[in-house]
């Protein structure tokens, strides 16, 4: 498991000469090749981490000289694939990197591997990649979480000292809290999606899994700020993401009482509980709130996602990268054929509920109606964030599943996500941190902030994982 | 609304240009009905009075410059993962029979 120092500690020692990146860069190679069994890693960029790392040691510097990291497959790197762990994407290498990638190399980092995942994102198990599925670190039987469930079982595993994720309806935060993990899903619009793979642009956000607080705040403050190829990104303020004070006293945290109603599993439930007692013991002013319209969250975003997903997935037919079937006779034919083929059983789901709610005649019973509940959840968090300074509950009702437990009932699977969607809706920066062990398997406290409140988050966020 | 027929699956994968096999009709029409069916709890919130979210972070026409920038790729790049291509283009099936 992790033997990583902290991803600071790295930089500053390769820039002084006293590690080297080519070492790093040959450390996590070996470790990905010991822990195969894991199957958490799609492919390696062996060659251009090489080359990169001999460049990086004849001038070391960057905040993150010579630090390796891994990218959830559905970052666009050059020196191999990107796959988004679908068939349609099986062949396709991309000519241009995402700006995530680009900022990080910008300050020395390295990307080794390219982390599996549900296809095209779309998942909470890993079981929906249309190549093999991630098993989770502490109990092979058991799934990683996902859809960054490979990033997240990678840093577990040390492969890496960070990887990155995104997050669309829990993607980073539910692994995380499944494979023991930090997961922090930023403020809508704070990290730029241009090169990454989109699923529902409205949610979708990146960010970084780790093995402890800083790390993630180091790497998001790397990562975030306005980009000019996409026009979602918000301006950040000039601070360091890395300069925390985790100081609890006084902050009003509030306790979500929607989750902890029935669902929640009371081995999970008594994890959590003294995860806040633990804030309470740090001087922190802890309440319950309600939040009345989070049961809604789900299924807003069970209308939005598939909408947005089914005009993002429209690009992938077969015709200017990725598979293609051979036998088609006319156009027509060699869309729904390469479709057809390339697309697993979810990314066909999604792409026809889309299709169904943005239909002419469903759009406002269902896509129009769903946009303002999300309002409605919106206005929610807005008024709990008058009384409160943040809000604390669980990442997920259960720990980690068997393989295979969800498969057969998609909405099963779905229901998986339901304490982690409200903040994709409302955009909200929220961050699972590790809170103990239930029955052998680790259970993520979950921290929501208000919007662009990023730095109050972590500083939260590392103090409690000190307390831990 | 509920239940999706036969017709209504086979319609909505004719629009999303996806062909699929009996077995997966029969399927997706008894899955996505019930993704459709829970959805619909959302029948019952009081939404009178709010508008619709569209996105969260209230930017408005956001501009750049509207000018040429050389990224240095050549056609060669952006061809390179093309099933099919000629003279410096994609190559697609006849579209008019």
């Amino acid at each position: 498991m992790s033997q990583w120092p902290a991803v600071a500690d790295i930089a500053r020692d390769v820039q002084a000469g006293k590690l080297k990146a080519a070492d790093l860069v040959e450390q996590a190679l070996k470790a990905i090749d010991d822990n195969k069994e894991f199957d958490a890693i799609i492919s390696t960029l062996a060659d251009r981490a090489r080359q990169r790392a001999v460049e990086i040691d004849k001038n070391p510097k960057g905040r993150l000289a010579g630090v390796p990291f891994i990218a959830k497959d559905n970052f666009l790197t050059l020196g191999g694939k990107t796959t988004a762990a679908s068939n349609i994407l099986k062949p396709y290498e991309a000519f241009y990197q995402a700006t995530a990638i680009e900022r990080l190399e910008a300050e020395g980092a390295i990307c080794v591997a390219k982390a599996n995942l549900d296809a095209f994102a779309h998942g909470s198990s890993t079981e929906n990649s249309d190549f093999f599925v991630t098993k989770n670190p502490h109990d092979k039987e058991r799934v990683p979480g996902g859809s960054s469930g490979g990033s997240a079982a990678s840093v577990v595993l040390g492969l890496a000292p960070f990887a990155l994720g995104t997050d669309t309806g829990g993607s980073i935060r539910l692994p995380a809290s499944f494979c023991g993990a930090v997961g922090l899903k930023p403020t809508y619009g704070l990290v730029s999606r241009s090169g990454v793979i989109a699923m529902a642009s409205s949610t979708d956000v990146i960010g970084p899994l780790a093995t402890n607080v800083e790390d993630a705040a180091l790497v998001l403050d790397v990562m975030s700020g306005r980009d000019e190829l996409d026009g979602t990104t918000i301006e950040r303020d000039g601070k360091s993401y890395g300069d925390l004070d985790g100081n609890l006293q006084g902050k009003k945290v509030g306790v979500i009482k929607e989750y902890f109603d029935e669902g929640l599993n009371s081995e999970v439930k008594k994890v959590v509980d003294a995860a806040i007692e633990k804030f309470k013991a740090a001087g922190a002013e802890v309440l319950e709130v309600s939040l009345p319209s989070l049961p809604l969250a789900l299924a807003v975003y069970y209308i939005v996602c598939p909408a947005e997903v089914s005009s993002n997935l429209a690009r992938y037919d077969g015709q200017r990268y990725g598979f293609s079937a051979k036998e088609a006779n006319d156009l027509e034919e060699s869309y729904e054929l390469s479709r057809e083929q390339g697309f697993g059983a979810e990314a066909k789901r999604r792409i026809m509920i889309g299709t169904y709610v943005l239909s002419s005649g469903y759009y406002d019973a269902y896509y129009k109606k769903a946009q303002m509940v999300r309002t409605k959840i919106i206005n929610e968090f807005a008024a709990a964030f008058e009384k409160f300074d943040l809000l604390v509950g669980p990442t997920s009702p259960t720990t980690a599943f068997k393989i295979g437990e969800k498969t057969g009932d998609p909405l099963q699977m779905y229901l998986t996500d339901i304490m982690t969607v409200a903040a994709n809706i409302s955009g909200n920066p929220a961050i699972s941190v590790p809170a103990g062990m239930a029955d052998n398997l680790p259970v993520g406290l979950q921290i929501i902030a208000p919007m662009s409140a990023d730095r109050r988050l972590l500083a939260a966020a590392r103090a409690f994982e000190e307390l831990a | 609304m509920s239940k999706l027929s036969r017709d209504d699956v086979l319609k909505l994968a004719k629009l999303s240009r996806l062909r699929l096999s009996d077995e997966e009709v029969e399927r997706f029409r008894t899955e996505l009905s019930s993704i459709l069916e829970y959805v619909e709890v959302l029948d019952k919130a009081d939404t009178a009075g709010l508008e619709p979210t569209y996105q969260v972070t209230g930017l408005k026409n956001v501009m750049r410059t509207d000018s040429t920038r050389d990224y240095g790729y050549k056609t060669e790049d952006l061809l390179k993962g093309a099933p099919d291509k000629q003279a410096g283009q994609f190559k697609v099936k006849r579209v008019l029979g």
